[in-house]
């Protein structure tokens, strides 16, 4: 997931982590995520913007790589909170799911509090390794219906 | 043209009752449930989020169900809840070449890098009714996972197709294809349900609209121009089903973050070569793109948006499937059903008046009839 963060301008170290934890958590499985609902909902907070569900519109190339053209919308949930001591965690989640969203932006929030590395320990990189295990099984799944096509030389005598 | 009419609350509530009715089936059943659907009806499930122009499964999956299974109804619904969602903004151009495959063939090339996957096909099925799917499966989900499942042992080590090039780098390294490249960026990418369409339209516009168009109207005219109707010789040079990374830029945030991952069907034909002035020939292409597991939709695609390039190299307009107005202002099967269902609505007045106008024809004719025959009569006498 490094395309657009190459593209674009160069981030800052700080940009590109929370860039990186920010694609994890929207990719997160809802139930991985909830199984934290509690540590993330724990202390005070403030919601800046109430989950909200939109549309994106979807753009893609002509050609795979020729000019953008607009393909579809898709839905998307949004969320901001800011916690007491002024942190703030926003969440762009694709779908409708508006408890992901929040805990999304929460736990936005808390990876950049003080407490942020143990959230990244003990939060992201699971979630991080969840994501790339179902994505290895898939890939697998697909690499078992790899083919060799024999062409069968046609007799030209 | 129809009147308003009023009365009949009680016969349509009526109706509407009857329509539930028949949509829950017997109450021996089971009620299906759109989760359901969702997992166990995905092609179908594509098709609407593809025509319906919305990507979200849960959504599609309830509108099949509110539908009863009529998938042009479910697109109208999708369509219809579509219009009271904000639009937040737009993603990034998705770069289709990094989508995680889960299908990829091609018909041009037998050796290709990245090899030839099957994926989940009906390919190589024998299409014979498999009586064993009747019912429900009684199986405990883990019986029933070893019968789905790859067999562990069938799976390679070194498996991850990771990103693979494209046909067409191949042909257009070799210059025997143009590279298709964003001329200059326009300031605006077109967007047809923000600026309605004017013709000609350009290609992104033309896209689409084939994107969201009916499936099986795109069929027909990808197949006409197979049978002869606007031939463009095309081959499969490639088709790609996987799941491809959307990425937005929200302002606030000063960077562009990820935001899910969507399956879409990628279809690119390579057809009959073309050369314009002082230019050697090259292969040409055309594009299809759709929404989920929609294979058949993005071949079909591909051959129209080729068969609509016929202006752009020089080639003659004679046939539906290159007719730009023809196959733009009617591939939409939402305007389709609604002018065509419009029909059943009150034209009491309008039938009326040619009602009286075909008793004055009539009339008329009879009263000259007479008189010519009288003239007619008068004469031999």
């Amino acid at each position: 997931m490094t395309e657009h963060s190459s593209a674009s301008k160069a981030l800052s170290p700080v940009q590109a982590a929370r860039q990186r934890w920010m694609g994890i958590l929207a990719r997160a499985k809802r139930e991985d995520l909830a199984a934290h609902e509690q540590e993330l909902q724990s202390g005070a907070y403030e919601i800046l913007r109430a989950p909200e569900t939109g549309m994106v519109m979807t753009r893609a190339r002509v050609g795979g790589t020729g000019a953008p053209f607009s393909l579809g919308e898709m839905t998307i949930t949004r969320c901001a909170v800011r916690l007491e001591n002024g942190v703030m965690g926003s969440a762009y989640v694709a779908g409708r799911d508006k408890r992901h969203a929040k805990l999304a932006a929460l736990a936005d929030a808390r990876l950049q509090d003080a407490d942020g590395e143990r959230w990244k320990k003990e939060l992201i990189e699971p979630l991080a390794a969840a994501i790339a295990a179902r994505h290895r099984k898939e890939a697998a799944e697909t690499a078992a219906t790899r083919v060799d096509f024999f062409t069968l030389a046609r007799g030209d005598a | 043209m129809y009147v308003a009419v009023k009365g009949g609350e009680k016969a349509i509530d009526n109706a509407h009752r009857l329509l539930a009715k028949k949509r829950r089936g017997s109450l021996d059943q089971d009620e299906i449930s759109s989760d359901q659907i969702a997992q166990q009806f995905p092609l179908a499930v594509a098709r609407v989020m593809g025509e319906g122009s919305l990507y979200d499964e849960d959504l599609a999956a309830l509108a099949l169900k509110q539908a009863a299974g009529d998938v042009t109804e479910a697109i109208f619904l999708l369509r219809a809840y579509r219009a009271t969602l904000p639009r937040f903004g737009e993603s990034l151009p998705m770069d289709t070449g990094k989508m995680r495959l889960s299908r990829r063939i091609s018909a041009t090339y037998k050796d290709l890098p990245g090899g030839q996957l099957l994926g989940p096909t009906f390919d190589y099925t024998h299409r014979l009714l498999d009586f064993s799917l009747r019912g429900a499966a009684k199986d405990a989900p883990v019986a029933e996972r070893e019968k789905t499942e790859p067999r562990p042992d069938e799976i390679p080590l070194e498996q991850t197709p990771a990103s693979c090039p494209r046909v067409f780098d191949f042909l257009v390294q070799e210059d025997l294809a143009s590279a298709e490249e964003a001329a200059e960026e326009k300031s605006a990418v077109p967007d047809i349900t923000r600026v309605p369409l004017t013709l000609p339209a350009c290609r992104e516009e033309r896209l689409q609209i084939l994107a969201r168009g009916d499936e099986g109207f795109l069929l027909a005219l990808a197949y006409s121009t197979q049978r002869g109707y606007g031939r463009t010789h095309p081959f499969a040079g490639e088709i790609r089903i996987g799941r491809c990374e959307v990425w937005i830029a929200p302002e606030e945030l000063g960077f562009p973050v990820l935001i899910g991952e969507i399956e879409v069907s990628e279809c690119e034909t390579v057809n009959q070569f073309s050369a314009r002035q002082d230019e050697m020939p090259r292969f040409t292409r055309g594009y299809g793109l759709a929404f989920g597991y929609a294979e058949r939709k993005a071949m079909s695609m591909a051959l129209v948006d080729r068969a609509l390039r016929a202006a752009e190299f020089g080639e003659e307009i004679v046939s539906p499937a290159q007719e730009e107005e023809f196959v733009l202002a009617h591939c939409d099967s939402v305007e389709a059903s609604g002018f065509v269902s419009h029909l059943k609505l009150p034209h009491y007045v309008d039938f009326q008046s040619e009602l009286d106008l075909l008793r004055k024809i009539r009339q008329g004719d009879m009263a000259e009839k007479e008189q010519k025959s009288v003239r007619a009569n008068g004469g031999e006498v």
